[in-house]
């Protein structure tokens, strides 16, 4: 299916055939309560599964299928058919809440069954885990970060052993106290592309609803290089889609 | 200089006293940490593999790289991966640091893993005992080198990992056994400077016979979004040598990423850079040229700041002084031999005349 690329698109070469080493990403897209980053999510569902050599499994911990079936449905996409294809997996997290002594056990099997997914499937597809989002999986941990940052370290070894890519959320703005402000940067650090998106400087506009930055922290391709880059654009959020444009290309 | 340190892990520690050991610390906003402790890893592997150092071998201890990774890395620098195993071992603490795959495993939710065990390879599956950990490393290492005299070189990829999962004291003894220990020649670890506190990067830098910190070209803040594209390709190297006399080198190059190597230069270009970044952007040139700076040195300068050997001489109209300078007698030229105090000497006009009078002295005038 020939959909024109979006400048996001373009930047994120992941299932780039020039360089199939780069299969097996970590993405963190982390948002703030003015701009919030589901749209970031939103695309990216729908660009994984528009491609049939993709599997996307969703682990969901801050909303119902439901909810993502009708704006997906807006985007021109029908979750409730790959899922029934078997081309979207659904784990339904909301009601997930370790014991207090049995955190590490409740992740550990959700582990096992993310594990065993993609076991099943990685051997002739790609596989995509979502994880929305990784603020709310602490809250179902009962705060324990420890764990939480446990549990994506194990997921960060599926990219190295399945080549599958990694895409989660966490809420910039609610560490900005005390020892947890360690929390986003744990995550920076182990993600290798990380997702903005900030306000601008400037405050609300009606034409631009915020800024995206993107720093990829590049992989050893098979040149050889390790590329890293950073980019940074502004996008709207329209009714169906989202547009993306650099700062002053817009009239 | 990098290769400098990198000379020093080489040539490793003196009979009686402890390993060589190195600290790299780096933060987000220049996160090439594990960038610079590749290229030493790599540097170090290339003299030990070719026999040029102190240690015969090397123990890769890895927290966030896995094996295939550093195999990657050496295919890449070209090391011949068959003869890897004369001179590495890799104690991998990245896929199963906790052990969830092997009780995974036994309640029978995941099969085995379909990766064939390499011989360069140990899995540690509980990163949470160090004393444990410990007995590998010195497994390990005494199986590349044997017991006796021989020693090898610990690499540890993310200390910060280590301190993760248990606790800086234990993590510290940890280090402090491993410098101890008479094998070993030389240790060097990667810290995230922003993930601990002072007093955690204190302690790893007073054990280290070297700290190299990995910091952004400029320490502005990196709002604008050119600097931060800039902090993504380029940093600088602060590194500080203790000598085995006390004395303490301190070294500041910059560093580029250029395809997939680090390249290291000299600091005073990267001065300039910053220096002439600090000079307002105008539209009229306020660089001086060669051939400017060069007339202007030959400029001569008025007699108070000629600071030439003789003294000031200032004609102040007195004939009757004749001296000879320098042998030569001179007339026109006079000393001023009050040059020290001063003195006003002041002939009065007109005896009758009361000073400040009142009348106009041109009422004389007859136009």
């Amino acid at each position: 299916m020939n959909r024109p690329a979006t400048l996001l698109d373009d930047v994120l070469t992941l299932n780039d055939d020039d360089e199939p080493t780069q299969k097996g990403r970590l993405i963190l897209v982390e948002d703030c309560v003015e701009t919030s980053g589901a749209f970031v999510l939103h695309h990216l569902i729908k660009r994984f599964l528009s491609s049939s050599d993709n599997i996307v499994l969703f682990v969901a911990f801050s909303h119902p299928f439901s909810h993502y079936d009708r704006i997906l449905r807006k985007m021109g996409c029908n979750l409730a058919a790959q899922r029934e294809n078997k081309r979207l997996l659904f784990f339904d997290m909301l009601m997930l809440e370790c014991p207090d002594d049995g955190v590490e056990g409740g992740l550990i099997a959700l582990y096992g069954n993310i594990y065993k997914a993609v076991e099943v499937n990685s051997s002739n597809k790609n596989v995509t885990i979502m994880i929305d989002d990784i603020s709310l999986l602490e809250v179902a941990a009962n705060g324990s970060t420890k764990d939480v940052l446990n549990f994506m370290h194990y997921c960060h070894t599926l990219t190295t052993q399945f080549g599958c890519t990694i895409i989660t959320v966490l809420h910039e703005d609610i560490y900005s106290s005390g020892d947890e402000f360690t929390f986003p940067l744990q995550m920076e650090y182990l993600a290798d592309i990380t997702i903005k998106t900030e306000p601008l400087i400037t405050g609300l506009a009606a034409d631009v609803h915020g800024q995206l930055t993107i720093l990829d922290k590049g992989t050893i391709g098979r040149s050889g290089s390790m590329k890293g880059k950073i980019h940074n654009f502004r996008y709207k959020i329209k009714e169906n889609n989202v547009d993306y444009f650099y700062p002053g290309s817009r009239a | 200089m990098a290769d400098a340190v990198c000379r020093v892990l080489r040539d490793g520690a003196l009979e009686g006293e402890h390993a060589t050991s190195l600290t790299i610390n780096d933060s987000v906003s220049s996160p090439f940490g594990p960038t610079v402790f590749d290229y030493l890893f790599t540097q170090l592997s290339s003299f030990i593999s070719s026999s040029k150092s102190q240690s015969r071998g090397i123990v890769l201890v890895t927290f966030s790289r896995s094996p295939s990774f550093t195999a990657e890395l050496l295919k890449n620098r070209g090391f011949d991966i068959t003869k890897s195993h004369e001179w590495l071992r890799v104690l991998d603490c990245y896929t199963d640091p906790l052990g969830w795959k092997e009780r995974l495993r036994d309640r029978g939710v995941i099969k085995a893993p379909v990766t064939e065990a390499s011989v360069n390879v140990s899995v540690c599956k509980d990163v949470r005992n160090l004393d444990d950990l410990f007995s590998q490393i010195l497994a390990l290492g005494k199986g590349l080198v044997g017991d006796g005299k021989n020693r090898f070189s610990v690499a540890i990829d993310s200390l910060t990992e280590m301190i993760r999962h248990t606790s800086l004291s234990s993590v510290a003894c940890l280090l402090s056994n491993l410098r101890s220990y008479a094998q070993v020649s030389s240790i060097f670890w990667l810290l995230h400077s922003d993930l601990h506190d002072m007093k955690a990067i204190a302690a790893f830098e007073y054990m280290s016979s070297m700290v190299a910190n990995v910091k952004p070209l400029t320490s502005e803040n990196t709002d604008k979004f050119y600097l931060l594209e800039q902090s993504y390709k380029r940093g600088q190297f602060h590194a500080s040598l203790k000598r085995r006399n006390g004395r303490v080198r301190i070294m500041r190059e910059e560093f580029s990423i250029e395809n997939s190597l680090i390249k290291f230069t000299s600091m005073e270009t990267g001065a300039n850079a910053v220096a002439q970044s600090l000079v307002p952007k105008v539209q009229f040139n306020l660089q001086l040229s060669d051939k400017e700076r060069s007339d202007r040195a030959k400029v001569v300068l008025p007699f108070e700041h000629q600071e030439t050997e003789k003294s000031v001489q200032i004609y102040d109209g007195r004939k009757s002084d004749l001296h000879e300078i320098n042998g030569v007698p001179f007339d026109n030229l006079k000393k001023n031999e009050d040059s020290g105090r001063g003195e006003i000497i002041y002939f009065r006009d007109s005896d009758d005349e009361m000073p400040d009078s009142d009348e106009d002295p041109d009422d004389d005038l007859d136009i």
